[in-house]
């Protein structure tokens, strides 16, 4: 199974390996999601939605529909 | 050379931006509107050495050229037309020392406009502290630029900026990368058809299909048979284009930036851990709203009841040193007391200001947007309506305004809908008026009764307005793509300067906006209590002598039926009485009603409306809310401002839509009359609803 952002837990890092350009708006590509960039979950809302992010330095919140469309490999 | 310096402040928000403003010009700032749009337009003067001048804008933040808001808009609309009075000379670009990576994008960007840019390193106190080193040499040559390393907390570097900003002459204007390089065989293409137009400029234009300046998409297309890509082609090029600017800036700050992630220490982590807890992030959220209302009421009383009095005094100190006249009377009976209905607000307006001012500043308000996003997902909201709903306590105008950055239109649209039903603060003076002369004094578990009430109410406008949301949710068929990116800035201390800014700005806007049309209202209202038609008015003397001829009355007592026996046939009395139908089953008398009537120009004109029209012919020296207290219900006897009357008023407060200028912005925002139609007919008519059930059942 492919592994997307949505799988992460708290404190767990991962680098970013494919965006689907169609779902996610070049917004979030220009804050850093972009492949080859590593990835923290630094904490979650409750449900796991939304999820608060390191993304390459940046701290952002997206929701989970969002985080399902950006692939991950973890790292160790 | 006398000519002043145009300087464009442009960076990411977050970054301090406006604190390298508010450094550079101080009080020298006036913040105003683009013409046509709602866009906060701010700037400012900054004198500079040598007896030089700089014309300062402070542009809306933006994370990169490829707007997506109005707001951003107006970034790329300035930067793509030279013939703008305000163009740049010079582009100084605020960054974070923190989130140099991404800001450096924007920096990329605006460099390929080949626009004499600069590059601010704000918060530079905080690289000791996160272990960051930077090689300002090698950056500086990389980026084909100068940099000042700033910190507006400490103090620090604005001279450099300054000296800087005047040698803007031997900036580079040089681009720092190839972006033509994702697509050599259509880039080639777009400089043969345009030789002498700038390529980022035409890309720019090609991507984004808005109006820059005279160059339009269509035109690049009519051209010389030029085609453009799919929507598809065009994304997935912006999508190299962005991959290729940050493979540049990865390779400079390999070199240029170090940081020691063993030094670091991180605030943020430990914080987060429990402001955006699932638990304890939610209690400290209520927590922080129930201190903001009970310290909103307890620390405003005291400036309040001095500025009542005063009032009070200087209405009767000019009744009595001015001749008297129609002239004298308009003043002190007109003019002053509709004045102190909204002067004596300014303490607490000023503190909600404030405190919303911090939470923004902190960082904070960002925090709440996260903890929310869930839980208003399921009204048909964001979490990003939560700061217009927390900003709509202050005013509904500058809330909607800020709808904007909210992605979703069908979310966009209903918290521009529900937004009005947030307590803003023209209903504060209203609320503050009835709630003290119809609540008890007296305290629970340390909370006075008054202060619960208020806060009872804003809960009441809170959840008229997520109620609402759920049903227009579930009402509103439009189909719009989600999405939701909001970022999480780092946990600030504010800074005083910059949250003294705001709120005396925000408290004056709001202080003179109110003030003309309460001026304006209170003469009218004068006029219209002072003068009336037919023989009623003009014989009243001669008609109460007769009907109390036969009674022992005081000089006094005969005053004052001849001044309430000429205020009920004046023109205002006359009108007031025709609508006093509709409302009595509220619990209203006339007057009341001409209050409402006038509060639907703004709501806080109500409490002026009530002075003015109390104080006419009424030669003591009293405060408002005296006035008020001794009002007696002409039908029933009793105080007129009783429970059951009270909270009726109250609540039609809570729910009505009387502000013209937020049905303007709704209409401004939404491009259509629709909207503010809907909000001014089923809020007010949802208002009289439940304002008449409440009477009936309380009285």
């Amino acid at each position: 199974m492919q592994l997307t952002i949505a799988h992460l837990k708290r404190g767990e890092k991962a680098i970013i390996v494919d965006v689907s350009s169609v779902h996610i708006p070049l917004k979030l590509l220009e804050m850093g999601c972009l492949p080859g960039n590593d990835v923290m979950l630094v904490q979650v809302a409750p449900f796991a939605d939304p999820m608060y992010l390191n993304i390459n330095g940046s701290h952002l919140a997206i929701r989970k529909e969002t985080a399902l469309h950006i692939l991950i490999e973890k790292i160790g | 050379m006398s000519k002043q310096i145009n300087v464009a402040l442009i960076g990411n928000p977050n970054t301090g931006k406006t604190s390298v403003f508010n450094a550079l010009t101080g009080l020298n700032q006036k913040v105003g509107n683009y013409p046509g749009i709602t866009v906060e337009k701010k700037e400012g003067i900054c004198k500079l050495p040598r007896g030089l001048k700089a014309h300062i804008i402070d542009l809306p933040g933006t994370y990169s050229l490829n707007a997506s808001s109005l707001d951003e808009n107006v970034v790329i609309e300035l930067l793509l037309n030279k013939n703008d009075k305000d163009f740049p000379d010079v582009a100084v670009v605020v960054s974070d020392v923190e989130n140099l990576k991404r800001n450096l994008l924007l920096f990329t960007q605006i460099k390929d406009l080949e626009i004499p840019s600069l590059l601010v390193i704000n918060m530079a106190d905080r690289m000791k502290y996160k272990g960051i080193s930077l090689d300002i040499d090698y950056l500086e040559k990389q980026l084909k630029t100068k940099i000042a390393l700033v910190s507006t907390r400490k103090k620090q570097g604005i001279d450099n900026l300054k000296q800087l900003i005047i040698n803007y002459k031997d900036l580079s204007t040089e681009c720092c990368l190839n972006a033509s390089e994702i697509d050599v065989d259509y880039f080639n293409k777009l400089r043969k058809a345009f030789p002498n137009q700038l390529l980022y400029k035409l890309w720019l234009v090609i991507t984004q299909d808005v109006n820059f300046g005279k160059t339009t998409r269509q035109e690049i297309e009519a051209i010389n048979g030029f085609k453009t890509k799919s929507e598809g082609d065009l994304k997935r090029l912006q999508q190299k284009e962005t991959i290729k600017r940050y493979q540049f800036i990865n390779n400079v700050l390999k070199k240029g930036q170090d940081i020691d992630v063993s030094q670091a220490k991180d605030l943020r982590y430990r914080l987060d851990r429990i402001l955006t807890h699932k638990v304890w992030g939610y209690v400290i959220f209520m927590f922080i709203l129930l201190t903001i209302f009970q310290a909103i009421y307890d620390w405003s009383s005291v400036p309040m009841d001095f500025i009542d009095s005063a009032f009070a005094s200087l209405s009767e100190w000019i009744k009595n040193s001015l001749p008297g006249g129609a002239l004298t009377n308009l003043i002190a009976e007109g003019i002053i007391p509709g004045l102190g209905g909204i002067v004596i607000f300014i303490p607490q307006i000023a503190f909600l200001f404030l405190f919303i001012a911090i939470l923004e500043e902190s960082g904070y308000m960002s925090r709440v947007v996260f903890l929310m996003d869930r839980i208003m997902r399921r009204f048909g909201l964001s979490g990003k309506s939560v700061v217009p709903l927390i900003s709509g306590t202050a005013c509904a105008i500058p809330a909607i305004m800020a709808t904007r950055n909210i992605e979703n239109w069908k979310e966009r649209l209903i918290t521009i809908l529900v937004t009005p039903f947030t307590t803003c603060s023209a209903r504060l003076p209203v609320y503050l008026i009835i709630i003290s002369l119809v609540i008890p004094e007296g305290r629970i578990l340390g909370l006075s009764y008054q202060a619960l009430t208020l806060m009872l109410l804003y809960l009441i406008g809170f959840t008229a307005a997520i109620v609402s949301a759920y049903i227009l949710d579930k009402i509103l068929k439009i189909k719009s793509k989600t999405f939701f990116v909001v970022e999480m800035p780092n946990y600030k201390l504010p800074l005083l300067k910059n949250v003294a800014l705001t709120v005396v700005e925000k408290t004056k806007s709001f202080i003179f906006g109110a003030g003309k049309i309460i001026l304006a209202i209170s003469i009218v209202l004068w006029f219209l209590a002072s003068y009336g038609p037919g023989k009623e008015f003009n014989n009243a003397e001669e008609i109460m002598t007769k009907e109390y001829a036969s009674q022992d009355l005081t000089e006094d007592e005969f005053q004052q039926k001849i001044g309430s026996y000429k205020l009920e046939h004046s023109f205002i009395g006359i009108t007031g009485r025709a609508i006093e139908p509709a409302i009595r089953p509220l619990g209203y008398d006339w007057k009341i009603g001409i209050a409402l009537i006038s509060s639907f120009a703004a709501r806080e004109v109500f409490v002026g409306t009530l002075a003015t029209i109390y104080s006419v012919g009424n030669d003591d020296e009293d405060t408002i809310k005296n006035r008020m207290a001794g009002e007696v219900n002409p039908i029933l006897g009793g105080p007129l401002f009783n429970f059951a009357s009270g909270v009726s008023l109250l609540l039609f407060y809570a729910f009505a839509m009387q502000c013209m200028g937020t049905l303007a912005v709704v209409k401004r925002e939404t491009n259509s009359w629709k909207w503010p139609i809907l909000q001014l007919v089923v809020m007010t008519g949802f208002a009289y609803v439940v304002a008449l059930i409440a009477y009936q059942l309380l009285k």
